[in-house]
């Protein structure tokens, strides 16, 4: 392979085992010549095998972190199959765009479904127009980007505010967060597709049904620093989601 | 399932090659270990051709990482807004202006956050650039912004402290933010190399992940000190 680099040596499973934890070799202030972030699933998985075997299984506040976003990634990945399925719904120009973010979802299910193997929960019941909230999804393609952009910059933060509590597990973490930023791809490119700024103004929404997701979106404060309440100073964060907010927000979605 | 891309591998080719000509009138160079004696500190000097920049440790070198970062995408915007390419567009020039405002105001708050620990204030090369083309300059913002994601999924898992993840979470996703809308300027509504091109995302769907070293390595011919760091 013409541009390999030595990342590429990582999906050795012989390195990986051996590099088990980088936060414990961080913590001895060691360094080392290739490391699990780059790493691809099958060493991500090892490794989280290998906590696993450690630990005597993941942690249990793991595990429901992960259905959670499991429950989070189902409702996508039927939002988009679905939408794609729908006649005449998207455009002929936006099928490739939905697409390929069905693409990452439907592999995001797969990946934390592997992950979690038979603590995975099923899928759920979903209905789509969140009780009536957004009726006409499969057949008006306003209110399907709508939803689309409402879903993505829900995961966004939903994602993020996942993130401490698997801070006990490096590895996952670090799937996660490459989870968190494909996610915010998917909101930059569905929120321009709908002559929106790509990133998030204030706690500003030009649809009112979906103002939940940007709830404190418009914070000031950052690990104690006051940040910039100007538009682009709130631009430049997105702030986190509780799991409790994210409930409330998804909640419509599963009867 | 065994995928065989080569996450980040893209970002720090696209480091180096940014670094070629530069890297010819660099005074020093990493050499891929740390080296011995680093000059921290004294913010009001700006680090240039002979200094020593050591990052420090544990949480504190994560964030004085990611402010390296940002003080490099900053300093790249201010010059892109400061001399707009030839044939920019109302839409471009605002967005790229967006983007110039997001990077710096993540740079002062990494410096504030950081307080007395802030490494100094760093010089760029960027003659690599040719800032009145088009292409180079939004091509060059692409390769900055996917670096900046693959730096920041590399680090999260580095610190220990909730509350820095929590802000470091904060700015990974308006990078990848800037990454999806440049790519999509570049390849519109693309599957192989637009917003969340297969170039970028894999078959599991992941972004790409950099360890500091990896990126250091790469990026420290656009600077012209020496940054050293134990990190990984």
């Amino acid at each position: 392979m013409k541009n390999q680099t030595f990342l590429d040596t990582i999906e050795d499973p012989e390195i990986a085992e051996r590099i088990v934890s980088r936060r414990d070799i961080f913590r001895r202030g060691g360094s080392m010549g290739a490391a699990m972030a780059a790493a691809s699933v099958p060493v991500a998985l090892a490794l989280m095998a290998k906590e696993a075997f450690a630990q005597g299984g993941l942690p249990q506040s793991v595990i429901d972190t992960l259905n959670f976003a499991l429950k989070l990634e189902y409702l996508e990945g039927d939002f988009y199959t679905r939408g794609l399925a729908a006649s005449g719904l998207i455009p002929t120009a936006d099928r490739l765009v939905f697409t390929q973010i069905n693409k990452h979802e439907t592999a995001h299910i797969a990946l934390l479904k592997s992950v979690l193997g038979t603590a995975a929960i099923a899928k759920p019941a979903i209905d789509l127009t969140a009780r009536g909230a957004f009726g006409d999804v499969l057949s008006n393609y306003s209110t399907f980007k709508a939803v689309s952009q409402a879903l993505e910059d829900t995961g966004v933060r939903a994602y993020k505010g996942a993130a401490p509590a698997l801070l006990v597990s490096p590895s996952t973490l670090g799937t996660a967060l490459r989870i968190h930023s494909v996610e915010a791809r998917h909101a930059a490119e569905v929120r321009r597709l709908r002559g929106q700024k790509s990133w998030i103004t204030k706690n500003f929404t030009d649809v009112n049904a979906i103002a939940p997701v940007y709830a404190g979106e418009n914070a000031t404060l950052h690990a104690g620093v006051t940040t910039d309440a100007t538009n682009q100073g709130t631009e430049a964060f997105d702030e986190p989601l509780t799991a409790a907010q994210v409930l409330a927000i998804v909640t419509p979605f599963f009867p | 399932m065994h995928s065989r891309q080569e996450s980040g591998g893209a970002e720090l080719a696209f480091l180096s090659r940014l670094a070629q000509v530069s890297s010819r009138r660099t005074f020093l160079k990493w050499s891929g270990i740390t080296l011995g004696v680093a000059a921290v500190g004294c913010k009001t000097d700006v680090a240039g051709p002979g200094d020593s920049v050591s990052l420090g440790t544990g949480d504190t070198a994560v964030l004085n990482y990611a402010y390296v970062l940002e003080q490099l995408e900053a300093a790249f915007y201010i010059q892109v807004a400061r001399t707009p390419y030839t044939g920019i567009t109302t839409p471009e020039l605002q967005i790229l202006t967006d983007i110039r405002d997001h990077e710096v105001i993540h740079r002062d708050f990494l410096e504030t956050a950081l307080g007395a620990d802030a490494v100094s204030k760093l010089e760029f090369d960027f003659t690599n650039i040719d800032f009145t083309s088009r292409s180079e300059v939004l091509n060059a913002a692409k390769g900055f912004e996917d670096l900046g994601v693959s730096a920041y999924n590399g680090a999260g898992p580095l610190l220990t402290d909730a509350n820095l993840l929590a802000a470091l979470g904060s700015i990974v996703s308006v990078e990848a933010r800037h990454a999806a809308v440049l790519r999509d300027i570049l390849a519109p509504k693309n599957a192989a190399a637009g917003f969340a091109g297969d170039d970028v995302v894999d078959v599991n769907g992941l972004d790409r992940s950099a360890l500091p070293s990896q990126v250091l390595a790469s990026a420290t011919d656009l600077t012209h000190a020496t940054i050293t760091s134990s990190l990984p």
